[in-house]
């Protein structure tokens, strides 16, 4: 395998972009990203998106965006793994680069979801159509029963959820990017209201349109486009139950477990070595328990991280410098892209306000449904 | 100059409060009392339609002008609740005010904007010299789907304006409209309630009209917040209209005269006029007042009015609008409620 990097990033604005549609935000991600590489080519690319058809009617996104992009003829696909969608689209350019096949490939990630669909419903469609959503279960209420086995397990308070909306709101209000640029208290997150007991507005990301994307190349051509490569050190993608009720414990996330011990075995390193990561914090739960499957703290002590400022800017291990979903915003499939280029940035010494010292090792994590799949990225600063 | 000459209001007699309809669906009050700052809101009688709302109000505005209905010249309701789909409201209320029949009337529709609509027609045919005296009515008997968030807003009630160019109560200065093709909320021909964006009926679409229109007149004018003593917008719940008085500049002092949403709730095409209504029951002389009001689909009408000498001679002619806000009043259960909208099928 050849060794890759990533040389250049784009994204539009995070949050409800009315004037946008699907193709207006992918061409400003995708040429911002060609244009900060100083790129004129493609040999490929790949779309992450996660349910153009359900939002916007719109499938068949390869060549579409393709079209739009000025780029016909280029190889273009679609790929889906609902809100991982766009870390799969991350994996699948690497991979392709790494194989030798091709040379610039972009990694995208798009979503509008502010165009009048039922948000809540089209997001049902990445849990068990047959064994969850025909029961009435909407994302909030699975992560919310999430949160409810992590609290009778191991004593995690709805104040320990509500210091992930704090710390992440705190990063993102230094996010230009950022949906909701505004810190907010303990007691507004836990005085907001309730969506699915323990799971208050606050503590859920918000409905998002967005894109981003990013140029990945092979790391000894990655000169000719940038002096701050950043490389790509592994990729880990793994799959767990799809539905909750088949999960042996509900308050673990096997699949992000799996997918970050691939992704540690691929780099060679320990959650120890990570500088700074960016988690898939869908809701507050999720932050902790997906701290908690990558080892960056104990198994049943995530709650705490965030309060005790061990997972904030300045602490052992900064998780959502951008904001994280809850202040950034989750446009779904475009979210693992938007992670990656928070990344790009911290390791390239660009992220201004909120840049983690002397970062070094960098690691994502994206993750579709209630967990059924996750993908985890390292990276290096070269 | 033109302006207007006489004005008046009217608000039903019967509420129902946030917490009842809240009760009813099992929702959590304060969360919708603090999120869209509504405590109660009116409710129309059997009785009581968009006609009735109109002469109400616009036989107040007839005792504030002293004038002889026969001169009114043109009369134009403004309302998406209009009782009848072919026939208009405008022929009912004329009679009934002892209007016409030498007398222009049509009906307007144009979402929450149709009152000021029908106000800046008059003016205009006023100003132009076509009649001597012309009525501008918003009035409405306002629908929302039950356990939709408009439940909570939708309400009853209106204002009447006579515009003429003698013995004015407030002078007109300025117009200015701003519309766009933003289809933000709608109601079909025969269907019962409206339907609308969501989170779509803000920020493209109230906020971006309100606030365009509103800069466009003050642009115009050259005039800044600052120099109102009154400032009124569109009221769909209580936090959009302080949200944008806010943006323009205005403060909590200028907003709190014409902000009736909050115990009135949405008339509708009455909402803004029946909060400049409010503000004309107390102003003084030369005070200025700006007017936004806002209609999805979408667009708004900016006024800018300076109100004259003779304006306190006349506040006292007719019922104040917080007189009927803060008056008698009757409170319904959800019940009841559910009987006066016709939310019960029952047979005929």
């Amino acid at each position: 395998m050849r060794e890759v990097a990533i040389v250049g990033a784009g994204m539009t604005r995070f949050g409800e972009l009315w004037k946008y549609s699907l193709r207006d935000m992918f061409v400003e991600a995708a040429s911002g990203a060609l244009h900060d590489a100083g790129a004129d080519r493609l040999d490929s690319m790949y779309v992450g998106c996660m349910s153009g058809g359900q939002f916007v009617g719109q499938e068949h996104l390869g060549p579409l965006m393709a079209d739009h992009l000025g780029m016909t003829g280029v190889a273009a696909v679609h790929v889906e793994s609902a809100c991982a969608s766009g870390g799969v689209a991350l994996r699948q350019a690497f991979m392709e680069v790494a194989s030798g096949m091709s040379d610039l490939v972009l990694a995208a990630g798009i979503e509008k979801m502010n165009d009048g669909a039922d948000v809540t419903n089209v997001l049902a469609t990445a849990a068990d159509q047959e064994t969850e959503v025909y029961y009435g279960i909407t994302f909030p209420g699975l992560y919310a029963m999430i949160a409810r086995a992590h609290m009778q397990q191991y004593g995690t308070t709805e104040e320990d959820l509500a210091w992930v909306a704090v710390k992440n709101h705190k990063h993102g209000a230094m996010n230009e990017k950022a949906q909701f640029r505004r810190e907010v208290t303990a007691e507004e997150v836990m005085s907001s209201s309730m969506v699915s007991e323990p799971l208050r507005l606050l503590h859920c990301s918000p409905v998002t349109d967005g894109a981003a994307a990013v140029l990945v190349c092979p790391l000894e051509m990655a000169k000719q486009f940038t002096d701050r490569p950043v490389k790509i050190l592994a990729s880990g993608l793994a799959t767990g139950s799809m539905a909750l009720a088949d999960r042996e414990d509900p308050a673990v996330l096997d699949s992000v477990q799996k997918s970050g011990e691939r992704a540690y075995e691929m780099a060679g390193i320990g959650p120890r070595d990570v500088n700074v990561a960016e988690v898939h914090d869908c809701f507050t739960i999720a932050e902790i328990c997906c701290t908690e499957a990558l080892g960056f703290v104990e198994k049943g002590k995530g709650g705490p991280a965030a309060k005790e400022g061990f997972t904030a800017l300045g602490g052992c291990i900064p998780v959502n410098t951008s904001g994280g979903l809850k202040s950034k915003g989750h446009p779904v499939g475009a979210t693992g892209i938007a992670q990656t280029i928070e990344i790009f940035r911290q390791l390239r010494g660009e992220a201004g306000a909120r840049q983690v010292e002397n970062a070094r090792i960098g690691l994502t994590q994206n993750m579709g449904g209630s967990g059924a799949s996750s993908v985890v990225h390292i990276f290096e600063g070269v | 100059m033109a302006g207007i000459v006489g004005y008046g209001a009217y608000i039903p007699r019967k509420r129902i409060t946030t917490e009842e309809i809240a009760r009813q669906w099992g929702k959590n009050p304060q969360t919708i009392e603090r999120g869209l700052l509504l405590k109660e809101k009116s409710v129309p009688g059997f009785d009581e339609d968009t006609i009735t709302i109109s002469v109400a109000a616009g036989r107040s505005a007839i005792d504030r002008a002293g004038v002889d209905p026969q001169k009114i010249g043109a009369l134009y309701i403004g309302s998406e609740s209009h009782p009848y789909a072919v026939k208009p409201s405008g022929t009912v209320a004329a009679e009934a005010m002892g209007i016409g029949p030498e007398v222009h009337i049509a009906d307007f529709e144009f979402a929450c904007k149709a009152g000021t609509e029908a106000m800046f027609v008059a003016l205009g045919l006023v100003e132009s010299g076509r009649v001597e005296y012309a009525m501008g009515i918003g009035a409405d008997t306002s629908q929302g789907a039950p356990d939709d968030a408009l439940e909570f807003s939708a309400s009853a009630g209106g204002a009447a304006y006579i515009f003429g160019r003698d013995n004015l109560i407030a002078e007109v200065l300025e117009t200015y409209s701003y519309t766009s093709d933003t289809p933000d909320f709608w109601r079909r021909e025969g269907e019962f309630y409206p339907r609308h964006g969501g989170r779509y009926t803000g920020e493209p679409a109230y906020f971006t009209h309100v606030l365009s229109a509103s800069k466009g007149i003050l642009e115009k004018t050259g005039l800044k917040a600052d120099d109102f003593a009154y400032a009124v917008f569109h009221m769909p719940n209580g936090k959009f209209p302080l949200t944008a008085g806010k943006k323009l500049g205005f403060k909590e002092e200028q907003l709190k005269t014409g902000w009736l949403v909050n115990t009135m709730g949405n008339t509708y095409s009455g909402s803004s006029p029946t909060g400049l209504a409010a503000i004309l029951d107390v102003a003084k002389p030369g005070d200025l007042i700006l007017l936004t009001s806002f209609g999805s689909g979408a667009g708004s009408d900016s006024f800018v009015l300076k109100a004259t000498d003779r304006l306190p001679e006349v506040q006292g002619l007719a019922p104040t609008v917080r007189s009927m806000l803060d008056g008698e009043r009757q409170y319904l259960t959800y019940g009841e409620y559910a009987k006066f909208r016709e939310k019960i099928i029952v047979n005929d």
